[in-house]
């Protein structure tokens, strides 16, 4: 088999299992059953997500598109940190009220 | 001859880091609480991210390309632990109990000690 080939092969499996993670932290997003577990796999979604740009940008050569996984990475993180703030601000609120 | 044994090892490599991120993401679906979850997610799904930057890093033959691949790695180990302390952090306060199969609670028991020593 040559490396061209094997490659693709590589890239199409990898980005079939990724489909299922995605898939499978889908499911942990709609089933709950707190806001902590949908933000955690919100989280993990985004981790996700950079691997089907980084298998995507291995399939088609483009990799421009590692630029847009670094910004993915920023924005996840900033993402979890105000929900995380948000979570425990709702808390604090709930107990004054 | 080089040339080609890097990218059968770039393929290996992409194989392995979505296999973390599957295994990730199975560990969020099946265990039994929040704090276990976070493990799963923010232990291998970091890895697995990690593990693909890389994969892209050996793959693209090009040294701009493997320094923005090692700077997205090196983002990410920095930024899953920091997120998930936070997220963790933030619900315990917020009143969610782990599960009854956890046996180990440290901040109740500093905060037990806290209050016995005021």
């Amino acid at each position: 088999m040559s490396a061209e080939l094997f490659i693709d092969w590589m890239s199409l499996a990898s980005l079939v299992l990724l489909a299922l993670a995605l898939l499978l932290s889908l499911a942990r997003i709609i089933i709950g059953p707190t806001l902590s577990d949908r933000v955690l796999a919100l989280d993990l979604l985004t981790v996700v997500a950079m691997g089907f740009i980084g298998a995507i940008a291995v399939r088609t050569g483009l990799t421009l598109y590692l630029d847009i996984a670094i910004a993915l990475a920023l924005l996840g993180f900033l993402a979890t940190v105000a929900l995380a703030r948000y979570i425990l601000l709702r808390a604090q609120r709930g107990e004054n009220a | 001859m080089l040339h080609s044994l890097a990218l059968y090892v770039g393929g290996i490599v992409l194989l392995a880091g979505s296999l973390f991120v599957l295994m990730a993401a199975i560990g969020v679906l099946r265990l039994p609480d929040l704090y276990t979850r976070m493990h799963a997610a923010s232990k291998a799904g970091a890895v697995g991210g990690g593990l693909l930057l890389l994969a892209v890093a050996v793959l693209g033959q090009d040294a701009a390309i493997a320094v923005r691949a090692v700077i997205g790695i090196v983002f990410l180990l920095l930024t899953t632990p920091l997120s998930a302390h936070l997220l963790a952090r933030a619900s315990y306060l917020a009143g969610y109990k782990p599960g009854s199969e956890t046996v180990a609670d440290d901040i109740a028991i500093n905060a037990e000690q806290n209050s016995a020593n005021k």
